[in-house]
């Protein structure tokens, strides 16, 4: 009974997480991309420099019809922002924020494999929204989806498992434990090639070709209204903290500070975090869209020799120092 | 080794130019942002704060209302007949007895319809007598298309919102109707000077033919009188 209680209590903890972190990010980006622009951003829902904007447009999106195109695939399609969510939310489970049992969703022993694979699932509502929409736009958009799955998978896995390497471990509390803080300039190549890929694997401009609503239209997202387009929406600001959190707790030390009690490590990871999800906007804010080819080239020709350079060195350091 | 590169940039050894630090491009990219975040913000919160508009904005017509004469000019060349006058003609009583009936024009309605106006200022360029002018006032939106006609009332209330005309450029030449008021005040400064002198030398000089005191003297000013001289 009282395993029931604590794994309810758990979940419960991960979901409200899941429901605001995200919501957090897309506010800070509402506010400091308009800052970075010299606007204001909004001012007015809620009352206070409009913190309550995204509860408006939550509304809203509840507000609208749900149409579903006569020619889709109405299964696939229903389903997909489902898809393109959920496995965020199981990534969250297995994500440690502080040292002690009682930080962490659930212990997952192959940590990075669990994490990484269940990410993977998460671009699958991309392809199955751009497939079921029968629309030419959304087909571009799931197969820009697709190109960028493959050529952004292998760099992350890479620089993910130099750090597997590093640690000797593939459990992400395990890395965390075998962390020390020179592991910082040891892995900073595979940090950067890990984040410019998930990065991409978002979507997130400027890697979002598969959105480019200036050639087409908005992607695999292009005939979804209402709660289900939201539900997309909500999936990329969930990726971002996803994301950030992954970094975090890969390459940057998660709970490990400078200072700090024991008790204050999930202060660290947050707060990494938090600058992390800040750097992801800033780069959206500062750059323009690659063109579909330069994404390939970078992806194929910069992010992979990065990232298996980062393997050889942290091989070459781990016989090293043994 | 590939000679043609997917993308267009020019490479670095033909263009000669030195080549700088790779990725110090997207660094002051980044810059670029943070510091403007860190700027103030240009935006107005409008309805909170009244936009400062310079002062020939074509916000809305006023109608001095004083000054209009009916002359319909400006109805007749309003390009999409936005203007609506209605007046009558009324009989003055002569001024002097004796004298000749005299009739005017009296404005009845003078409306704009702003929702047909598409502000081209040519009513305020024909009025030959200052009765139209521009007003900064822009907030007039109605929730009725029919609301936008507006009446002389509201016009006229609108002329007080117009603001004062801008200086004259330094060394301009002077406006037409001040140079008339001017000469017409200097003329009569001068003539009121002659008076007054011509008054104070009359009781010194007593001259023999002159019977200056019971005459009735220089009663016009303006006129030049003949005097002792």
């Amino acid at each position: 009974m009282n395993d029931a209680l604590d794994v309810a209590l758990r979940l419960l903890v991960v979901f409200a997480v899941f429901l605001v972190l995200p919501l957090v990010v897309g506010q800070t980006e509402h506010k400091v991309m308009a800052h970075m622009q010299g606007r204001l951003g909004p001012m007015y829902a809620g009352g206070f420099h409009g913190w309550a904007q995204l509860v408006a447009d939550g509304v809203k999106f509840a507000q609208k019809e749900d149409v579903v195109p006569a020619n889709a695939d109405r299964r696939v399609f229903q389903l997909a922002p489902a898809v393109a969510l959920l496995p965020y939310l199981l990534v969250l489970v297995a994500i440690p924020i502080g040292p002690s049992e009682g930080a962490v969703g659930q212990v997952v022993d192959a940590g990075i494999f669990f994490v990484l694979a269940v990410m993977g699932v998460g671009v699958l509502g991309s392809l199955m929204a751009g497939w079921a929409s029968a629309n030419k736009f959304s087909l571009l958009g799931g197969l820009r989806t697709a190109a960028q799955l493959l050529a952004y998978e292998l760099p992350m896995l890479l620089a993910a498992a130099s750090v597997a390497m590093a640690a000797g471990t593939v459990s992400l509390p395990g890395i965390l434990n075998a962390f020390e803080w020179w592991w910082l300039p040891w892995q900073i190549v595979g940090a950067l090639v890990f984040f410019v890929a998930g990065l991409a694997e978002l979507q997130r401009p400027p890697f979002d070709m598969p959105v480019a609503d200036s050639e087409i239209i908005f992607g695999a997202y292009t005939e979804y209204t209402g709660l289900r387009f939201a539900l997309f929406l909500l999936a990329e600001y969930a990726g971002i903290v996803v994301l950030c959190g992954l970094t975090t707790v890969l390459f940057l030390g998660g709970w490990h500070g400078p200072f700090g009690a024991d008790g204050l490590g999930w202060v660290w990871t947050l707060l990494k975090t938090a600058v992390l999800a800040f750097l992801v906007i800033w780069l959206r804010v500062s750059y323009p869209r690659l063109r579909e080819d330069q994404l390939q080239k970078l992806a194929w020709t910069t992010l992979v020799p990065l990232a298996l350079a980062q393997i050889a060195l942290t091989g070459i350091v781990k016989v090293a120092i043994q | 080794m590939p000679t043609a590169s997917p993308d267009h940039r020019p490479s670095s050894t033909t263009s000669g130019r030195p080549r700088s630090f790779p990725g110090s491009g997207l660094a002051k990219g980044l810059a670029v942002t943070l510091r403007t975040m860190t700027k103030k913000t240009v935006t107005a919160q409008y309805p909170d704060k009244q936009p400062e508009l310079p002062p020939r904005t074509r916000g809305v017509i006023g109608l001095f209302e004083e000054n209009c004469t009916v002359c319909m000019l400006c109805a007749r060349e309003c390009p999409d007949w936005c203007i609506y006058i209605d007046s009558h003609k009324e009989t003055m009583p002569a001024a002097t007895p004796g004298g000749r009936e005299r009739s005017r024009n009296v404005l009845d309605r003078f409306a704009i319809d702003f929702a047909l106006c598409m502000y081209c200022g040519i009513c305020i360029e024909v009025c030959p007598f200052d009765a139209l002018f521009w007003s900064p006032e822009f907030e007039y939106a109605e929730t009725d298309i029919h609301e936008l006609t507006h009446e002389r009332d509201k016009l006229r209330e609108w002329m007080w919102t117009v603001p004062e005309p801008p200086a004259l450029d330094p060394g301009a030449e002077e406006p037409k109707e001040i140079a008339a008021a001017r000469k017409a005040m200097e003329k009569q400064a001068a003539a009121q000077a002659a008076a007054e002198a011509a008054a104070a030398q009359a009781p010194q000089a007593p001259g023999p033919e002159n019977s200056g005191p019971q005459n009735p003297g220089p009663q016009v000013p303006g006129t030049p009188e003949g005097g002792p001289a």
